[in-house]
């Protein structure tokens, strides 16, 4: 059967390329096309600005415009002929700093405090700044280096003439710093074995792995706490027993490891079973194979799902306040109990600056790994 | 660096392969029976047969990605048991090239290739890049070193592949169905490289369903089916007078 002429073609000039039709440009253009293209989409327009409207101004007015920035006590947030609705009192937190950040450490020996911070700042610009130099000696700065030389600057080095300051001096963002961190640097590389031992093929590896992981996920943070604080004194003697911080630190560590471990899981089954294959018929021996082909794909898929382990674990610090640690939270609850600052608002502004506090670390973290997450999209596909 | 513990291949020995009375089971199902079959050093074989016939499954337990429960498997002089030294000692010296490339995404084409020369055979990286580049020339992609695997063609990262594999100096290679994943446009390019790599005598087992390769290369070829060997023949003949019934009724179905 014949095709009828027209259901035939061919192509004898080439389809120019064009470029795309322009969008309608302008600030006006997208506002248009964004807020009010339609009846529905006008009305929630509205609502938005008029919530806004509504809750905006109230803030500014309590946190900045009528916040009383400056004062000795509490006579300076009280209501006054001078300002009769007063905001959030930064005068009490200005008054109060020092002691957020240290706690009870000696107020001589705070410099020391001061050059863990910037020694630790450092080793996280290190390993954060992607396309630093180095990075492997970063890492062995971060944990071999940083760890020993934070336990002599903090905890004490009487060799060095560094006195030994007990741990049940330290207080504030300092304490809550050195539990996050150590919680997150050890829950990592922890998690990670367990996630590997997880999926291991001799039982009683894969056995222990299981166990552990079930039942620390199946306990609360603050009954994990409190076995550590609590019951192991009564079964350890008394000289044999570590430090509270340190029983502490332990209990998070172990916690998070549990939960990192089942991220990395899942970030691992992710990984085809093509890659392992063309591992092992290269001739790659397991820990290797691990290290350059299985993990470096698991650990970026599962990417936002550790920086949310890590969110989650740097709030959980809080807890520690529970078995008497002077955590952050901790020393802005001891303060605000202050008579000399007792206000209507101290307790808000304390609370408040707790929030902006851990909001501005979380957020942080946060926007880095949505960073790393866009740079490693774009480098290995297009 | 010789550990005496450490089998080595042994690349003059006469039989590059030898598989004795193989059976495998998944479970229930017996995929490979009674398997036997001697691969002399430099021979070419292809092996062809319809889905599901074990020809992967035989093809992997060369290089014991695959386990079985009966019979023996010695390849360049190493028996394959369960001791994870003699396994790493055979992969070492067999590469494969699997149908769906396999390649590491997280790594330049460069990075692909050197990585188990570096890790396994401690080479400085300078050498392995040199050698890398060499194998890429090879292939006809050098100028893709660079490049992440993602920005390839299926043909070019096949090729990757396979210079990756050639990156290790196996004796032997295997290649699992290194075409059907590709575009039509691409398969022909990943022949002419296979050709060339045949024209320079390295031992080859390749399964595959390009009878014009296997017509052109093979010095054998296995028709398998339904877990066994059913024959093994030259080229010539395999084509011309297959002796078994089912070869007959496969070639058939693919030479139309």
């Amino acid at each position: 059967m014949a095709i009828p002429a027209e259901q035939t073609y061919l192509r004898t000039v080439p389809a120019e390329r064009l470029p795309p039709p322009a969008e309608r440009a302008g600030a006006l253009g997208w506002l248009r096309k964004n807020l009010f293209s339609s009846p529905g989409n006008i009305a929630l327009t509205f609502v938005c600005v008029v919530f806004l409207a509504w809750t905006v101004p109230p803030v500014l007015r309590f946190f900045i415009f009528n916040a009383v920035w400056s004062g000795t006590d509490r006579e300076a947030c009280l209501a006054s002929p001078a300002n009769r609705d007063p905001g959030a009192c930064w005068a009490f937190v200005r008054v109060w700093f020092s002691y957020f950040v240290y706690g009870f450490y000696p107020i001589v020996e705070r410099w020391r405090v001061d050059v863990f911070f910037l020694t630790l700042a450092f080793g996280i610009g290190w390993l954060a700044w992607l396309s630093a130099p180095r990075r492997d000696l970063g890492a062995v700065y971060f944990f071999v280096v940083l760890p020993v030389l934070s336990y002599m600057l903090l905890s004490g080095a009487p060799r060095l003439g560094l006195i030994d300051i007990p741990t049940a001096l330290w207080g504030g963002i300092l304490v809550t710093i050195v539990v996050a961190t150590v919680g997150i640097a050890v829950s990592l590389p922890l998690g990670i074995l367990l996630a590997l031992a997880r999926r291991s093929d001799m039982p009683a590896v894969r056995v222990f792995a299981v166990t552990f992981i079930e039942f620390v996920r199946g306990v609360p943070l603050i009954t994990v706490l409190f076995m550590a604080s609590v019951m192991l004194p009564l079964f350890v003697p008394e000289r044999l027993s570590p430090d509270k911080l340190l029983r502490a630190l332990i209990g998070v560590a172990l916690f998070a490891s549990a939960y990192m471990a089942e991220v990395v899981r899942g970030g691992l089954a992710a990984v085809p079973r093509g890659q392992y294959e063309a591992a092992q018929s290269l001739g790659l021996p397991y820990w290797r194979m691990m290290a350059f082909v299985i993990l470096p794909q698991a650990l970026r898929v599962t990417l936002p799902n550790i920086v949310n382990t890590f969110i989650g674990l740097f709030k959980d610090t809080t807890l520690v306040f529970i078995v008497g640690i002077f955590d952050f939270l901790g020393t802005i609850e001891a303060a605000r109990a202050d008579p000399r600052w007792a206000t209507p608002i101290t307790s808000v502004t304390g609370y408040a600056f707790a929030t902006l506090f851990y909001f501005i670390c979380c957020y942080g973290m946060s926007r880095y790994a949505r960073n790393v997450e866009i740079r490693l999209a774009r480098a290995h596909r297009r | 660096m010789a550990d005496p513990d450490v089998p080595q291949a042994d690349a003059r020995a006469e039989l590059a392969v030898e598989i004795v009375g193989l059976h495998k089971w998944y479970g229930e199902f017996h995929v490979l029976r009674d398997i036997n079959l001697t691969v002399t050093r430099g021979e070419r074989i292809v092996i062809c047969g319809p889905s599901g016939g074990g020809k992967s499954t035989l093809l992997r337990c060369i290089n014991r990605l695959e386990d079985w429960q009966r019979g023996r498997v010695v390849v360049d002089g190493i028996e394959l048991t369960d001791d994870p030294k003699h396994i790493v000692a055979v992969r070492r010296d067999v590469g494969m090239v699997f149908q769906q490339f396999n390649l590491f995404p997280h790594l330049t084409v460069l990075e692909n290739c050197t990585l188990a020369p570096i890790w396994v055979r401690h080479m400085p990286k300078k050498d392995a890049e040199e050698l890398a580049m060499r194998y890429l020339t090879r292939v006809k992609i050098p100028e893709q070193a660079q490049k992440y695997p993602a920005r390839l063609s299926g043909g070019q990262q096949q090729r990757v592949a396979i210079a990756r594999a050639l990156c290790m100096s196996p004796n032997i290679m295997l290649f699992d169905e290194p075409t059907s994943a590709l575009d039509p446009e691409m398969v022909k390019e990943v022949l002419d490289t296979m050709v060339e790599l045949a024209n320079d005598g390295i031992t080859m087992l390749v399964v595959s369903h390009e009878m014009g390769f296997a017509r052109q290369v093979a010095d054998r070829i296995i028709f398998m089916d339904d877990g066994q060997i059913v024959e093994i023949n030259e080229p010539k003949t395999f084509f011309a007078q297959p002796q078994h019934e089912r070869t007959r009724l496969f070639l058939q179905q693919v030479l139309r």
